[in-house]
Parts: C-alpha cells; sequence; structure tokens
C-alpha cells in the first residue's frame, strides 16, 4: 500500500506542472498575438521564390506603425491558388498581402477579393506587359512587383554552323529549320501537361495576331477565338516540331529546367525559356562549363509566329495584392507600395535573378553591372511589348481545357486541334462537358 | 443517470405483469440520452448532405459568385451524358473488385496465421496489423518511391521488369502502382474483420468435422467459411464502400495522370480546383448514390441481414 501511493501524487504534481506550463504558453501566445502595445502585424502570403530577399523587404518595409510577418505557400502555382483562394472564399482577415501570379488578378479581382489599388500604382514607370496583368474592369487590382518574361536563348556557334542571321527577328520556322540542319542540334521549349504549355501556345497564338478568347469580361460568355488563322500558325508551328529532329526526346513532359542540359551538350539547342537561365548558366562557369562556352550564350528577342509580324513575348511574374477582408487594408496598401518599390525590385534582380517591373529599375547602375547592356534591354522591350495570358474569371478552367486537348504535342493538327479544342472550350465553359 | 435508470427498474421489479412501463421509460430514456448526439449528427453531416444538393442544381463559381444562376437537373445530365463520367465510374469500379478480390484473399491468410499460430501471438499480429497504422498518404509515397526507376527498387527486385520502365507513364502500371499500395496498407483491416469471424466458428465443430473425416480443404469450405459469412460480409462491405472512394493514392501517386483518376478524384477536382461548386456538388451526390448502389448490391449478394452480422443472430 505505502509502495503504491507515492506516485498518484507524483503524478498529480506532474499534471499540475502541464496545467501552469499551458496556462504559461497561452498567456505567451495572447500578449504576442495582442502585439506591443496592439501594433498591427500584416501577414504578407509568398510564394517560394526569392524568399529571403522577400523577407529582407519585409522587414524594411515595417514600420512603427505595423510589423509585416511573411508566410510561405506552397510550391506549385496551382496549389498557391488553391489556398489563397479557400482563404479569401472564407473572408480570412488575416491574408493582408499576397504574391499573386498575374494569371490569378482577373479571377480574384472578379471574385471580390482583392482590394483596389490607389490610381497611382501603374505609372509611365511600368513596363506594359506586366501593368496589363493587373487591370481588371477598367481598375487597378495589384501592384507588379517582379516580371519575367521569355527569350530565344542560343549557342551562337550553333546559329553560326546553321547559317541563321540573328542580327533581325527570326521565326519559329526558321529556328526550327535551322536546328533541324544541324545533327543533334534541339529546339527547347516547355510542352508537358502543364501551366508552361499553354504559356507557350497563348504566345504562338498572339503572335500571329489572334487570341484564345476575347470578350473576357464576359465570364462565361467571352468568345471563343482559337479556332482561327492564328489558332491553326499556332498549330502548325507545334506539328513542325514535333515532327523534325530538333524535337527533345522528352518533348511531351518537357519543362523549363528538363531543356537546360542541351545548350551544353552536343552543337547546343535553341531554347525559349525565362528571364532564370542567364544566372543558371553563369552559376555553372568553371564546373560544367568553361568561360568561353558561357560566351558562346546568345540571346534574341521571342521568335516570331508568322513572318512579318511582331512576337508576343509571354509575360510572368509576381502582382502584390491586397485582401479585401484585412483588418488593416489602408496600412496594407502603404505597405504593398514600399514592397514594390524600386529599391526592393533591383534587390530582386540582382540576389534572386526575377526581374524588375518598371523602367527605373532596369536603369539602376547596380543591375548593369549584374546583367550585359543588351540582354537588359532585351528583358525590358520583351516585358514592355509581351502579351498576357487571357485575364479571365475562368482562367484556371480555360488553361485547363487547352492543356487536355492540345497535349501531347505529338498528336497537334492545325486542321483539327483549334477546331476541337474552341468546341471543347465553350462547352466547358457553358457547363456542357466535364474537365 | 443511474438513478434514473434504477428507479424504472425497481418499480419493474415489484409489478411483473407491467414490463410495458418499464419498456416505455428505457426508451424514452434512451431517446433523451440519444437526442444531443442526434442533433450534432443531423448539424455536422445532414446540413452538409442537403447543401451539396442544394448546390447541385446550380451553377456556381466560387471566384465568379455573381453569375451564380439556377439550372435544375442540368449539372446531373452533363455529368450522366460525358464520356469522362464513365471512365472513371469504371476505373473506380476497378480499383474496388480488384483491390477487395486480393485483399480478402490476403486477409483471410493473414487472420488464420493470427489465429492459429502458437509462438510469438502478439508479435506476429502486431506486425500483420503494421501497415495499418500508417497513414495513406504516407504509404502513397512510400510506395511511389519503391516503383520510380530513378531511385525505386522495384524495378531491381522484379526480374522480368526493365530498370529504366517507368510505371506511371501509362494507364495500366500506373493502377498497378496504386492498388498494391492501396491493398498493403488496408488489408490488415480486413484481416482483423474476418479474425474476429474466425473466433466466432465454434472449436466443436470443427471438432465433430474432424471425427466424421473431413479433410482440412472440406472443413475450411463447409465449416468454417460458411460459419463466418457475416463476418466476410461485413469485411466485404466495410473494404469495397471504402475502396469506392478511393483518392489518397491516386492522388499522391499520379496525381489522376495517365487516366488513374477515380470519381472521388473528378469531383475533388470540379471543387476544389476548379471551384465549380456545383457541378462539384453534383458529382458529389451521384458518388454518394453510387456508394448506396454498391452497399446494396453487396448486402443481397451475401443474402445477409445485417442484424446477423453486428452478432445479434
Amino acid at each position: 500500500m505505502s509502495s503504491s501511493a507515492p506516485p498518484p501524487r507524483r503524478r498529480r504534481r506532474r499534471r499540475s506542472l502541464a496545467a501552469a506550463t499551458v496556462l504559461t504558453c497561452a498567456a505567451g501566445l495572447l500578449t504576442a498575438c495582442g502585439g506591443d502595445s496592439g501594433k498591427p502585424v500584416l501577414t504578407w502570403y509568398l510564394n517560394p521564390d526569392g524568399v529571403e530577399v522577400l523577407d529582407g523587404i519585409a522587414e524594411r518595409c515595417s514600420t512603427d506603425r505595423y510589423d509585416i510577418e511573411t508566410e510561405l505557400l506552397p510550391t506549385g502555382a496551382t496549389d498557391q491558388r488553391v489556398q489563397l483562394a479557400r482563404r479569401l472564399a472564407a473572408e480570412d482577415d488575416t491574408a493582408d498581402l499576397m504574391n499573386l501570379d498575374p494569371v490569378f488578378v482577373a479571377e480574384f479581382a472578379n471574385a471580390g477579393w482583392l482590394e483596389e489599388m490607389p490610381a497611382d500604382t501603374l505609372t509611365d514607370d511600368t513596363l506594359e506587359g506586366i501593368a496589363e496583368t493587373v487591370r481588371w474592369d477598367d481598375k487597378v487590382y495589384a501592384a507588379p512587383l517582379w516580371a519575367n518574361t521569355q527569350v530565344l536563348w542560343y549557342r551562337k556557334s550553333l546559329a553560326e554552323q546553321a547559317g541563321l542571321d540573328m542580327s533581325g527577328p527570326v521565326t519559329w520556322e526558321q529556328v526550327i529549320d535551322a536546328a533541324s540542319s544541324v545533327p543533334d542540334a534541339k529546339v527547347g521549349v516547355q510542352a508537358d501537361r502543364y501551366e508552361a504549355y499553354v504559356v507557350w501556345i497563348n504566345a504562338l497564338i498572339q503572335g500571329a495576331g489572334g487570341d484564345i478568347i476575347s470578350d473576357v469580361e464576359a465570364g462565361k460568355d467571352a468568345s471563343v477565338d482559337i479556332d482561327s488563322d492564328a489558332g491553326r500558325a499556332a498549330a502548325t508551328v507545334i506539328q513542325q516540331l514535333a515532327g523534325s529532329s530538333a524535337a527533345q526526346g522528352d518533348l511531351s513532359v518537357s519543362r523549363e529546367g528538363t531543356s537546360l542540359p542541351a545548350m551544353y551538350s552536343g552543337p547546343g539547342e535553341f531554347m525559349t525559356n525565362w528571364t532564370f537561365v542567364y544566372q543558371n548558366y553563369k552559376g555553372l562557369v568553371g564546373g560544367d562549363i568553361t568561360e568561353e562556352d558561357f560566351a558562346d550564350l546568345g540571346w534574341a528577342r521571342y521568335p516570331a509566329t508568322v513572318e512579318g509580324e511582331e512576337s508576343k513575348p509571354p509575360v510572368g511574374g509576381i502582382d502584390i495584392g491586397v485582401g479585401a477582408f484585412s483588418k488593416h487594408p489602408d496600412l496594407a496598401l502603404e505597405a504593398a507600395q514600399c514592397i514594390t518599390e524600386t529599391e526592393s525590385q533591383v534587390r530582386l534582380a540582382v540576389d534572386a535573378g526575377l526581374m524588375p517591373a518598371t523602367q527605373s529599375a532596369y536603369e539602376s547602375p547596380e543591375l548593369a553591372e549584374a546583367y550585359p547592356a543588351d540582354l537588359l534591354a532585351l528583358f525590358q522591350e520583351s516585358v514592355d511589348q509581351g502579351g498576357p495570358r487571357p485575364k479571365s474569371a475562368y482562367y484556371a478552367t480555360i488553361s485547363s481545357a487547352i492543356q487536355s486537348v492540345w497535349h501531347s504535342p505529338e498528336s497537334v493538327d492545325p486542321d483539327t486541334t483549334p477546331k476541337e479544342s474552341a468546341k471543347f472550350l465553350s462547352e466547358v465553359l457553358e457547363g456542357k462537358a466535364l474537365l | 443517470m443511474t438513478s434514473t435508470v434504477a428507479t424504472p427498474a425497481t418499480k419493474g421489479g415489484r409489478q411483473a405483469p407491467e414490463t410495458s412501463d418499464r419498456a416505455k421509460a428505457e426508451s424514452r430514456l434512451a431517446a433523451k440520452l440519444v437526442a444531443p448526439a442526434l442533433v450534432v449528427m443531423l448539424v455536422v453531416t445532414a446540413f452538409p448532405i442537403l447543401r451539396a444538393l442544394w448546390l447541385s442544381f446550380y451553377n456556381y463559381s466560387l471566384t465568379a459568385p455573381e453569375d451564380k444562376e439556377f439550372v435544375g437537373l442540368s449539372n446531373y445530365l452533363t455529368a450522366l451524358t460525358d464520356g469522362l463520367f464513365w471512365r472513371d465510374i469504371g476505373m473506380t469500379v476497378i480499383y474496388m473488385v480488384v483491390t477487395v478480390g486480393v485483399e480478402l484473399v490476403i486477409g483471410f491468410i493473414f487472420a488464420m496465421v493470427m489465429h492459429r499460430v502458437i509462438f510469438a501471438r502478439g508479435v506476429i499480429r502486431t506486425s500483420i496489423l503494421i501497415p495499418y497504422g500508417i497513414i495513406t498518404v504516407v504509404s502513397g509515397f512510400a510506395w511511389q518511391f519503391a516503383f520510380t526507376y530513378q531511385n525505386g527498387f522495384v524495378n531491381g527486385w522484379l526480374p522480368f521488369i526493365d530498370d529504366q520502365f517507368n510505371w506511371f507513364g501509362d494507364t495500366v502500371p500506373a493502377v498497378i502502382a496504386i492498388m498494391v499500395s492501396e491493398i498493403w496498407k488496408t488489408t490488415p483491416f480486413m484481416s482483423l474483420l474476418l479474425l474476429a469471424g474466425l473466433a466466432q466458428v465454434s472449436d466443436d465443430m470443427i471438432e465433430a468435422a474432424k471425427v466424421d473425416g473431413a479433410t482440412w480443404w472440406q472443413r475450411l469450405w463447409k465449416v468454417i467459411i460458411p460459419n463466418m459469412r457475416a463476418a466476410i460480409m461485413v469485411a466485404v462491405l466495410f473494404r469495397a464502400l471504402d475502396a469506392y472512394r478511393i483518392f489518397d493514392n491516386i492522388f499522391v501517386m499520379t496525381n489522376g495522370a495517365v487516366n488513374t483518376e477515380s470519381i472521388s478524384f473528378l469531383t475533388y477536382r470540379q471543387t476544389i480546383e476548379q471551384f465549380q461548386l456545383g457541378m462539384g456538388s453534383a458529382l458529389a451526390v451521384l458518388l454518394f448514390l453510387s456508394v448506396l448502389l454498391v452497399a446494396f448490391i453487396i448486402v443481397k449478394l451475401f443474402r445477409v441481414d445485417l442484424a446477423q452480422a453486428r452478432g445479434e443472430g
């Protein structure tokens, strides 16, 4: 009896200790929530690109009136969209600031989830391609933070060998023919069944003067224009590449990363890809490639779909949105302004390779040190004259519908694919077909 | 609480013929005791079910709330006339039939082992049950790594498979990989239910059959299995309904690519990814109805009434 008596008491003591700990923690949490003397905390949801730089910006933009805390979103764009949308649909008042992929803006703004931005968010300084992504219904719903674009990367020696003059604009047909004329030379693109394949298709169609859909503000009743000469011109390019010796072996699952290694194996490649490519290959110098190899890397404007018509390079990047249900919308708008100012954009470009959305940031001396002048000019021109993907409240549906018909690239046929995808897209938008 | 129960009991004891009063009081008490749980049940299950039914009559996108419009049965018509819906239903039935069939056989063998084992009983029973303690998503990831040709071991272990074989590149191999994960994870559950059935079979009957000269095989088919029909039916019913709603393994291993998606996955995609709450709800209602149908078929097929299965017979 005496030996069994102590344990319960000991247990009780331990239990009260635990309870005390819980209480202390809860009290600690409460004070943390309340902040020092009620200083508001703004939560900024980040996509995982350049997080360290963004953390630094959050710290710099915190003032004595509010603090900015960062939260990380999932890696995939689809998952980011789902998480943000679910928070906003539930009127989450902690969603103060959000990093938005440009294609989310129309969808979110249309749902009434984004606070309208002040008129001076966009100025003449903002590059037009990215400025276009934040406009919806004649208002501005987000502030461009950084702007991405695609250019044509290639090996100078390959272009020379194939006899392709890169001094002026080139067309997709010329690029594919040039690569086919050199054994083992490739044309790198993104054609897996995912968003970047739609980026390619959209750029091809816009390059031929068309659009996937128009009258986007009509929502579900938008006019589906993919079954057009422009749609057929785009399908012709994809068909030509898929049927040529220049197609990558893994064309139907090729992504941004998978098309990189072909640049420095054999004769090299022509590749359409985002701005990160420069820093990527620069980082390989001394390891996988030599200084000479790197000097052989060339860049040119995104290829034209049809001869004589200017190409419409793809535009990506990140826009900052302010949640409509934020407890402190005024402070969040102020923070968004600080986050997107020139200094932040320069830091992102120099430290993380994420290119600016304004002309003044492009003109900063720090950037001129980190990148060759002609490349900076090309990026800037490319964003300025680029074409956005359809701005629609139904963008995710449109993108999936296009992917489902246009994939795989080997099956694309100008006579049938645009027509079929127009029919399917209309049916899906009307709710008459399952996606 | 106990005093309320005790009062009618003593009263009933004194006045023997008036047992109906006691029964009435008891059932009244039972109703009172059950009521809170019933209310909670209604709030957390009936409300969402009715709301899903209501939403299924609308064309409603979460991102375009103003375009919400009543469309009647149009969502159901669209789904039922769409090839994709039937393809996914077919795929789901294949998942269900194959996994439950394999699990029944392996599960029965495991149940026999657990029932008969004389040494290290605890260790053997525990090790058979371990996979069931693992979360399905984790099982999905583990098997996905096992099957990938870059770093998995499956290709290396199977002599007739090329080392570079991509299990997730085509429908049939991808479905096999998903099924392996599903079977590995849920067979222990099946064997646990069957073990309960095995324990119910009286040793006297088996002894009697032995005395009558029945072989081991005859005892299995003529004595053991007929006497645990109720347990088998419960096991099959539970697992079939579970398997019909397969989602986690597909989500983790292929994300629905190469035509591996099930009807649950289609519902998820419409609702969560596409934000089509109307169509998603219609699909969820159809999923619910088809689950009922599967349950009905299994109950009819085994001709076992559920009261008996609960051990009341």
